[in-house]
């Protein structure tokens, strides 16, 4: 072979060894920054340091939590995706909150529903104190507060307090 | 021998508190004086009997004595005497010893300014302090005995007990392991007893409505002697949450002051059922309704209350405020199941004579929008309760614990706090009574319109956050209610009494101070919701790992590392500290000193925040890692909060507020003399 035919072999080799390289970088994105690992990071809490986000845990075990979202950002994976590999390592509870599914609806459904419930029976109470009240209509009604009433009202009001 | 003093006095005050409860209880019932004083006797024993016990454990503390397992967990000796006297609260056994003499502190109290005028229900306050006493005493007793010793059995185990086990050896060691180092902050040397003292004299208003209930003193007067005791409770709960805020925001280095944990949860449900009650109890008083309702509040309040110190203390819900964790959880839990249930029984039996002496006239009145406002605040405590309990029912059914993290509450709680703020800005405008929605409108108009300028000007800032736009509207509301009340009152008076406004503003104050207070406390609730909306809405944060020299850039500040040394301290501790200088806008704004401590003895690390503060502002540094000297590489993490500091300004009103609704009366001199006789005929 002649010789300038191998170099060019060669220079085409290198070049396509070059893009195969950058190709691959590409695919893989460049490296992430601490606040995007910190995004995904501030979602998640490890089993030990209960209630501490791992975004803010000082321990060595959620650093290395952290190292694993750097890398797998590296590799190209989405937050999601993310997500989902530490719930399949360590469990649900490495969520902010619980997926809303099977006995985890409760969280998202019982305080509304208490209020919704306690709400109703205040408005309940209410209306048929009214209307008690309604069938003994021995008060006056009050007048609207105005300068001359408020200050007969202040002054009521301060001797009774006082 | 200071130890065995301290535990015998214990068993003595413990022995003391059950003859009490039994006596006052027997007594009462039997009508037999006799046995009544001598619970009296017995009660006031109690608290002589337990500062003897706590003088014990404090002379311990200082003197370094590590053979006690409490002084040899909690102190070391390069600790300063202050913080080795604050050890007192710092573990499990000595806060429940701490918790125990506040309580014969607050029922001694109690007792000695009521018994004159209050004799039908004081024996069933003692017999409710003591039980309560007893049953913190006989965790101390039993479970948790803060003078017990360290033995070394003769299997060569290291146990803790009063007395020499067989065959085990006395441990003496050189030092002990040290207070833990989150509790060394100026904050929470103060924190736990302001906590306490709020959840301790929470219990008197709680001992009196039983008192009510079993006597069937049912009219508002349990009410009327308990209102201050109430408020002190309150300002004393206030506190401590404030207080803690500050703690986590210095030392926690998570950038915030509130992180949802479970804890500071539950000491906030007895403050939220303790707000509910403060202003459920004045519709009682001034309309004799809701008599039921103030009942179960109480109740609510006191279960929370020993909830909130089972929360601490149990272990059951682990999280960065659980330092102590022990065997001691079923007995907080059966002792709130049976507490709550007997409490509910005696309501439920005495439930017809506390029906309401008035009728609710208008869905605009007073008291129709404070029992709104209660509604909220019981929407607010369902969410929390559910909140901190829900990983445990998750535990308990499907073996799986979950999270509730912060989003969570802060997604249900929000709009319950902005309704309460619309209540805050309405409520003070309405009045008792029958009235109607135009009355209302008459009365609200005015400050309403007053308060759009707020959120005008908010956008014409460049607030475009709807949020943050409605809460500005809110906020600007209660000022403008606030001082428009202020304002008419002080008005009247000028015209009445011929006073200058200033002076007519003072005495307005002066002589209805739980009103005028109270409009104190909404502003500085108010100011605190700014700090809310500007941390929570506009926080931002950044990290980066910068060689010497480099910068790092937030919103208008740069940050610039400069140096960073790594040295021991003399207290035992390793100690990175960094040195960065902050430019706001391109103008120097001074150096930070980020650091993070290692404390050798209890191996624990603790971040210390570099806080450039302004009324604006916080620029605050963390130091999350660094490379060995030489490299010099470092990485921080910097947050801007805005309006941080109305967080703390506005809770400084709110206390001062809270002074000035609780501040004593004088007495009238009708009733100071109708006392003095009642005394002089019981002597006679």
């Amino acid at each position: 072979m002649h010789s300038w035919l191998r170099l060019l072999l060669s220079v085409g080799v290198f070049v396509l060894g070059l893009a195969a390289m950058a190709g691959s970088a590409a695919a893989q994105g460049t490296t992430p920054t601490d606040d995007e690992v910190n995004a995904i990071a501030k979602q998640l809490y490890c089993p030990v340091c209960e209630n501490i986000p791992l975004d803010v845990c000082p321990t060595q075990a959620c650093a290395q939590w952290r190292d694993t979202i750097r890398l797998k950002l590296s590799e190209g994976w989405s937050e999601q995706q993310i997500k989902d590999y530490f719930v399949e390592q360590y469990g649900a509870r490495v969520l902010a909150t619980p997926p809303a599914e099977g006995l985890n609806w409760l969280v998202y459904v019982l305080p509304p529903a208490a209020f919704l419930a306690g709400a109703f029976l205040l408005f309940r109470a209410l209306r048929s104190w009214r209307q008690a009240a309604a069938a003994n209509p021995a008060m006056p009604v009050a007048p609207a507060p105005s300068d001359d009433p408020y200050v007969r009202r202040l002054e009521e009001e301060l001797r009774r307090e006082g | 021998m200071l130890a065995n003093v301290g535990y015998f006095t214990i068993v003595l005050t413990f022995i003391a508190a059950l003859h009490g409860a039994a006596a006052a209880a027997y007594g009462s019932l039997r009508r037999r004086p006799d046995l009544i004083e001598s619970a009296r006797h017995a009660m006031l024993l109690t608290f002589p009997l337990l500062s003897v016990a706590s003088g014990c454990l404090i002379a311990l503390l200082v003197r370094g004595d590590f053979s006690i397992e409490y002084v040899a967990s909690t102190t070391s000796l390069a600790m300063p005497t202050y913080l080795k006297i604050t050890a007192w609260w710092g573990g499990q056994a000595g806060s429940l010893l701490f918790w125990s003499w506040l309580m014969t502190a607050f029922t001694t109290a109690a007792s000695l300014r009521n018994w004159d005028r209050d004799r039908e229900f004081l024996p069933w306050v003692i017999v409710v302090g003591l039980v309560t006493l007893a049953f913190f005493l006989s965790l101390v007793v039993f479970f948790e005995n803060p003078f017990a010793r360290l033995w070394m059995t003769s299997g060569g185990e290291q146990v803790s007990a009063l007395f020499r086990p067989a065959g085990a050896t006395p441990l003496f060691p050189d030092d002990g392991r040290g207070l833990n180092p989150l509790l060394r902050h100026p904050g929470m040397v103060i924190h736990p007893p302001m906590l306490y003292l709020g959840f301790v004299s929470f219990v008197i208003p709680y001992a009196f409505a039983m008192a009510a209930l079993i006597t069937r003193r049912t009219d508002d007067r349990w009410i009327r002697i308990t209102r201050r005791w109430t408020l002190v409770a309150w300002l004393f709960l206030s506190l401590g949450l404030i207080l803690g805020g500050r703690w986590a925001y210095d030392v926690l280095g998570w950038g915030g002051y509130w992180g949802w944990d479970p804890v500071e949860i539950a000491a906030f449900m007895p403050w939220l059922t303790g707000t509910a009650f403060l202003h459920s109890v004045v519709i009682q008083e001034k309309r004799g309704i809701l008599k039921h309702w103030n009942m179960v509040l109480i109740i609510l309040t006191y279960a929370l209350v020993v909830f909130g110190t089972f929360l601490t203390r149990s272990g059951v819900l682990s999280s960065v405020h659980s330092f102590a964790q022990s065997a001691i959880g079923p007995m907080f839990f059966a002792f709130i199941g049976l507490t709550f249930v007997v409490s509910l029984s005696i309501l439920i039996s005495r439930w017809p004579e506390l029906k309401g002496e008035n009728q609710l006239d208008s869905m605009y009145s007073r008291e129709a929008l404070f029992t709104l406002n209660n509604l909220l605040f019981m929407g607010i405590l369902i969410v929390c309760f559910w909140g901190v309990i829900f990983p445990l029912i998750s535990e308990l059914f499907t073996g799986q614990k979950v999270t509730v993290g912060p989003t969570f509450y802060e997604r249900a709680t929000g709009p319950l706090w902005a309704g309460l703020l619309l209540l805050m800005g309405v409520a003070p405008l309405s009045v008792y009574g029958r009235t109607s929605l135009n009355n209302l409108g008459r009365a609200a108009w005015k400050p309403a319109a007053v308060s759009l300028i707020v959120p005008v000007a908010a956008v014409a800032l460049g607030v475009r956050n709807v949020a943050a736009l409605l809460g500005c509207w809110l906020v600007g509301l209660v000022v403008a209610v606030v001082v428009y009340e202020f304002w008419r009152g002080a008005l009247a008076r000028r015209k009445l009494h011929g006073e200058n406004l200033g002076l007519a503003l003072v005495r307005l104050a002066g002589r209805n101070r739980r009103r005028y207070g109270g409009y104190i406390i909404h502003l500085g609730v108010v100011v605190m919701a700014l700090g809310i909306i500007g941390i929570e809405l506009y926080q931002t944060e950044t990290q980066g790992t910068l060689a010497r020299g480099e910068q790092l850039t937030l919103g208008r500040y740069v940050m610039t590392y400069d140096a960073l040394t790594v040295f021991d301290t003399a207290d035992g501790k390793n100690v990175a500290r960094a040195v960065v200088t902050v430019y706001k806008d391109g103008r120097n704004v001074g150096e930070l000193y980020p650091r993070r401590d290692y404390y050798y003895a209890s191996q624990q690390p603790m971040t210390i925040p570099g806080v450039r503060s302004t009324l604006e502002d916080d620029f605050y540094v963390l130091l999350v890692d660094w490379q060995p000297i030489g490299t010099a590489g470092a990485t921080f993490k910097v947050y801007h909060n805005p309006l941080v500091n109305f967080v703390w300004a506005g809770g400084l009103i709110f206390i001062l507020g809270t002074l000035v609704a609780a501040w004593p009366d004088r007495e009238p001199a009708g009733v100071r003399a109708r006392v003095l006789a009642r005394r002089e005929a019981v002597q006679a």
